[in-house]
């Protein structure tokens, strides 16, 4: 692919510049190599006090007594606060869409437990020894009940949150399939079965969680913490505590890792914050390991079943996927993770297909974000194709190429009907064939088998939506401020945020090329809410699109100023002016050249010389808004070897091929697709966190949980596409690709390898015990896995056994529909609320929706004399017709909402 | 709890405390003498962040106490680059080489590849990258701190590379 022509305009890249696409040095690392960085834990402030958490010895049950009376007599300890201490302050548990919880969750345990390590006293003291030694001191007895743990239990058992029906916690697409989308199935010549279980994962940042927490009066509280975007904070911090005329300032400069965990504060700093407001005095908050371990939320613990149906050549009929999540007892999202359907095909040609997805509470640790959360369509997508390919008896390669969507076939709609526009898996994979001999390979195979060796190539290719703005309140476009200082340096602010990204360097990058200066004479700050405006920073693979798109727009304002101030100063025209090396030169005229200081001089300093209307001083400031989704693309190979003595897998070589668009810095992104693949390989192969029958975990140290070390992570093998996307600048995003990608990759490989010994089943991580079961055809995994259980999340019952006491129905004459409901509607970013109005003459209905967002109005019919029937079209985020059918019962109002694609989502509500 | 009185030279200048028999070296050298480059990131021995050198030899921090340390010689990541702000080798090479991201595990790769090269050892790639199996990074997928411990590492004539 040639590189893009230079340009401004919406949809040209700009492909390589003096900075941008190269391989620069990043601005971060001298101060991290020698010590200097800024963590919060290297954050002290006079008077501060620590804070320890006693926690949960159990999964499930009453708390009878919280006693606190020895720990309390601890020399050093100041305060030990219980929830009833702190439940007088508004302390709301916000999700990441800033949604309130459907489920009641406070900062400490409240009068119940509902997961192993659930903190339940707060701790402060002189020192974080005295407080962990009062911590342990602090007795609370229990009336234990039995936990649900895992999947299966949370379909069977009593639901976790008392007052609900069940542990679904949320749920969209059709219970059964639709019965065109069976036939398609059942008729097919080939119809593949694939189930794939997904281990729990702890992300592990290397620094855990903390805070320090200060407040300053009535009117400010500062916060120090460990996070992916100060303005997220701040933001979710004033909603949750309702608190908006305190002025929230969340400062975190380096922050050692978030892979999604470290999106907004939860349990833990949220109770130390609102006790830092009751105790009056500046607090700090470390996690250790083992609390990070046990009570920091945790990711993944999926189990998908996936059927694809394929002709005879090979392509792609039809589908069905049926998807759970375990998000525990507190999830920081109600997640059911619709991204997974939209997104499992969106690559490939696909027909028809249909969905069930749900999100299961159970008395584990709740669930948060792990780069690529919706991963699971990739792993399954891509393991499917191979053992579809087995099956079939086509080549792996082949059967992707007859089903992926190519640059020729574009646009086109996805069968989720997402539109695509210049996806380029396809063209991914054949750069990547291009350089790797699968012929050559296979042949080396073949004679290594001969010799009792197993060599394994996996394949897989993706795609990967990045830059979201616009379809959920917290994921907005960016800020970028940019100003030449008087002294010609050039200072840039910045909403974005490093837990390792870079973004200091790439903006920096940016900055010099637009504006032409040296890259060391750019400066970009970020890391404080106080600076820049909303972003949420560190998500979904964004910040190198949007906040690039950003400073690129700022950056040529603010160039066009020093060029109109050059001109009016030389009295040339705007065009004849350039600006190289913080050098200002009149074309033609070298005398008249002046350094970017003197012109800023004049710019801040010399208001009777600017031109007239010219706003004195040299700023710039650009929100870019990109378009709604970008997407990245990538085909991945690696080879393995498995020794089917030991069950051990090495990896011999990895290829990554992908397309992120306009590079800014090369290394930075091959980094964050290496660090990406390596949390892959963690995942096919190292790490679990487990939970014995009573919801004990069973990984409380990093001996039982096990990171990928330089000795399991191969060298890597980059391809890079460049093709530019559609947003300024043409950047498609890298964030999260390889975490993604790469698990199906090598679990392809290993399959590969393994193949004449039978399928392996994906339950991850295929540990040498499960693929030594393969090769020697018998069960060796401990007893303490689960037998293979039937899949009873599928057909689990909407509502428990136990019987609900609903009142009567009140009889037809009395229906009263006419009037103002409230209702909330179960979607999957959150309980909406809104307000119905309806009017009824005869079976005739008409009536509006009414919104934060804004009203809408509808007509419809009354059947059955209490049985609403109306229809809504919304433009945003896709154009879908929402179908209601709603029933009346005295004062009460249920039913669903059919949401096109998106399934259904359950409505209550309530009579005004 | 009892205290102890221990001094000990901490890159260079000399550094006394009173402290629990308790406290670990780590606590000891980012609390008390305010090296906050020493991290921790598992307080069990095995992530390898809190490594510094002590007399000589690569030590993690978190599994020593202070009162152990006790008349040594201590270098952290801090006292590592000349006084006039040259790099260490290690941490030129790493900076080169894009050997970091978040930067919260690099203090204990830098402590680790600094003991095994300074002075006259000659340590093979395959012997640096063995010895750095020991230390945990979740950011990079060690591409960069791979490159740099082949560039580190004596080559066959006995020469860094
Ligand atoms: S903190 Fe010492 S080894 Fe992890
Ligand atoms: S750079 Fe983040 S843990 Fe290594």
């Amino acid at each position: 692919m040639t590189a893009p022509e230079m340009g401004t305009g919406m949809g040209t890249g700009i492909g390589t510049g003096r900075y941008i696409g190269q391989r620069v040095r990043r601005k971060e690392d001298p101060r991290l190599l020698t010590g200097r960085g800024q963590f919060v834990d290297d954050i002290s402030l006079p008077g501060m006090l620590h804070c320890a958490f006693t926690r949960s010895q159990i999964a499930r049950g009453k708390i009878l007594a919280i006693k606190t009376d020895v720990a309390r007599d601890v020399p050093g300890v100041h305060a030990i606060y219980t929830q009833q201490d702190i439940a007088h302050y508004k302390a709301d548990l916000l999700s990441f869409f800033l949604a309130a919880p459907d489920v009641e969750m406070t900062p400490l345990a409240n009068g119940r437990v509902a997961y192993v390590g659930e903190p339940i006293a707060l701790i402060i003291a002189d020192n974080r020894h005295i407080a962990e030694d009062a911590a342990s001191l602090v007795e609370v007895d229990y009336a234990d009940e039995d936990p649900v743990v895992t999947l299966a239990d949370a379909a069977r058992g009593l639901p976790v949150h008392p007052g609900t029906d069940n542990n679904i916690a949320a749920q969209m697409g059709e219970e059964e399939i639709d019965e065109e989308l069976a036939a398609k199935l059942k008729s097919a010549p080939h119809l593949i079965t694939h189930k794939v279980v997904h281990q729990r994962i702890s992300q592990s940042p290397m620094e855990t969680r903390g805070v320090v927490v200060t407040r300053d009066g009535t009117e400010e509280l500062t916060l120090y913490i460990t996070c992916q975007s100060p303005h997220l904070v701040a933001r979710w911090l004033s909603l949750s505590l309702g608190l908006p005329e305190t002025a929230i300032r969340v400062i975190a400069k380096d922050v050692g890792g978030g892979f999604g965990l470290k999106n907004h504060p939860w349990k833990e700093e949220l109770a130390v914050i609102v006790a830092a407001l009751k105790f009056g005095r500046p607090l700090k908050w470390i996690e250790d390991r083992y609390e990070n371990l046990v009570g920091a939320n945790q990711a993944r613990e999926q189990e998908m079943t996936l059927q694809v149906a394929f002709d005879n050549d090979g392509k792609l009929i039809a589908s069905h996927g049926d998807y759970s999540v375990n998000i525990g007892a507190c999830p920081q999202l109600p997640e059911c993770n619709i991204a997974v359907h939209m997104f499992v095909w969106a690559a490939y040609k696909m027909p028809a297909y249909g969905f069930l997805t749900r999100g299961w509470y159970t008395n584990t640790v709740g669930y948060a974000a792990y780069r690529g959360p919706w991963a699971m369509e990739t792993l399954i997508r891509e393991t499917v194709l191979d053992i579809a390919a087995r099956r079939i008896g086509i080549d792996p390669i082949e059967i992707r190429r007859r089903n992926l969507v190519t640059l020729k076939d574009q646009p086109t709609m996805t069968c989720m009907e997402i539109p695509l526009e210049d996806i380029t898996p396809a063209e991914c994979l054949e750069k990547l064939l291009a350089h790797f001999d699968v012929a050559a390979f296979r042949k080396q195979q073949e004679a290594a088998r001969k010799e009792g060796r197993y060599l394994g190539l996996g394949v897989a290719a993706y795609i990967e939506p990045t830059g979201a703005a616009g379809s959920i309140a917290t994921m907005t476009g960016e800020l970028a401020q940019v100003q030449i200082e008087p002294t010609g340096k050039v200072t840039a602010i910045m909403s974005t945020h490093s837990q390792g990204h870079g973004t200091a360097t790439t903006m920096a990058q940016i900055f010099a090329d637009r504006l032409g200066v040296r890259y060391e004479d750019v400066t970009v700050f970020e890391g404080d809410s106080s600076r820049g405006g909303f972003s949420p920073g560190a998500a979904g693979s964004r910040q190198g699109v949007i906040a690039g798109g950003a400073a690129i727009m700022a950056g040529d304002l603010l160039a066009a100023k020093v060029k109109q101030l050059a001109a009016h100063l030389a009295e040339a025209s705007v065009d004849a002016i350039r600006i190289e090396d913080g050098m200002v030169h009149v074309e033609g005229s070298p005398e008249k050249s002046r350094t970017l200081r003197q012109i800023a001089e004049i710019a801040y300093g010399e208001p009777d010389r600017l031109p007239p209307g010219f706003e004195p001083g040299l700023e710039a400031k650009y929100r870019y808004q990109p378009p709604p989704m970008t997407f990245a693309s990538a085909a991945n190979a690696c080879v393995v070897e498995v020794d089917t003595d030991t069950g051990f897998v090495k990896i011999l070589r990895w290829i990554s091929s992908e397309d992120c668009g306009t590079p800014i810095n090369p290394s930075v992104v091959e980094g964050q697709i290496a660090g990406g693949l390596a949390q892959a390989i963690g995942m096919v192969l190292l790490e679990e966190m487990s939970f014995d029958d009573r919801g004990n975990p069973l990984a409380a140290t990093y001996k039982d949980y096990m990171l990928p070390l330089i000795s399991d992570v191969p060298t890597f093998e980059f391809l890079h596409a460049n093709t530019p996307s559609k947003s300024v600048g043409g950047m498609r995003g890298v964030g999260e690709g390889g975490a993604i990608i790469g698990t199906p990759t090598l679990v392809n490989a290993i399959a590969d390898a393994l193949a004449p010994f039978g399928e392996v089943p994906v339950d991850l991580p295929l540990t040498p015990a499960k693929l030594l079961s393969v090769i020697e055809g018998r069960d060796l995994v401990s007893p303490t896995v689960a037998p293979e259980a039937p899949v009873v999340v599928a057909v689990a019952p909407l509502v428990s056994a136990a019987p609900v006491v609903q009142a009567a129905p009140a009889p037809a004459n009395e229906i009263l529909i006419d009037g103002d409901w409230k209702m909330v509607l179960s979607t999957p970013v959150g309980p909406q609320e809104m307000t119905g109005h309806f009017e009824t003459d005869g079976t005739a209905l008409s009536g509006y929706l009414a919104a934060a967002e804004g009203q809408q109005a509808f007509t419809g019919v009354v059947e059955n004399g209490n049985n609403l029937l109306f229809d809504l079209k919304v433009e945003k985020p896709l154009k879908i017709t929402l179908k209601y059918n709603l029933t009346v019962e005295g004062n009460r109002i249920s039913g669903k909402c059919k949401m096109g694609i998106f399934g259904s989502a359950k409505l209550t509500g309530h009579k005004l | 709890m009892s205290k102890h009185h221990i001094e000990m030279t901490i890159n260079g200048r000399r550094h006394s405390g009173d402290v629990e028999a308790r406290v670990s070296l780590s606590d000891f050298l980012r609390d008390d003498a305010g090296y906050t480059g020493v991290h921790v990131g598992c307080e069990h021995g095995v992530c390898g962040a809190c490594t510094v050198i002590v007399d000589g030899k690569a030590v993690r921090s978190c599994l020593m106490l202070a009162v152990q340390a006790e008349g040594a010689q201590v270098t952290t990541v801090e006292g590592l680059a000349a006084s006039d702000g040259t790099l260490h080798p290690v941490q030129q090479v790493l900076l080169e080489e894009h050997g970091l991201q978040c930067g919260f595990c690099t203090p204990g790769f830098v402590m680790t590849l600094a003991a095994l090269t300074d002075g006259d050892a000659k340590p093979s790639e395959q012997q640096l990258v063995s010895a750095l199996s020991g230390n945990v990074c979740r950011c990079t997928g060690y591409q960069g701190i791979r490159r740099a411990a082949k560039r580190l590492a004596c080559n066959e004539a006995g020469e860094n590379s």
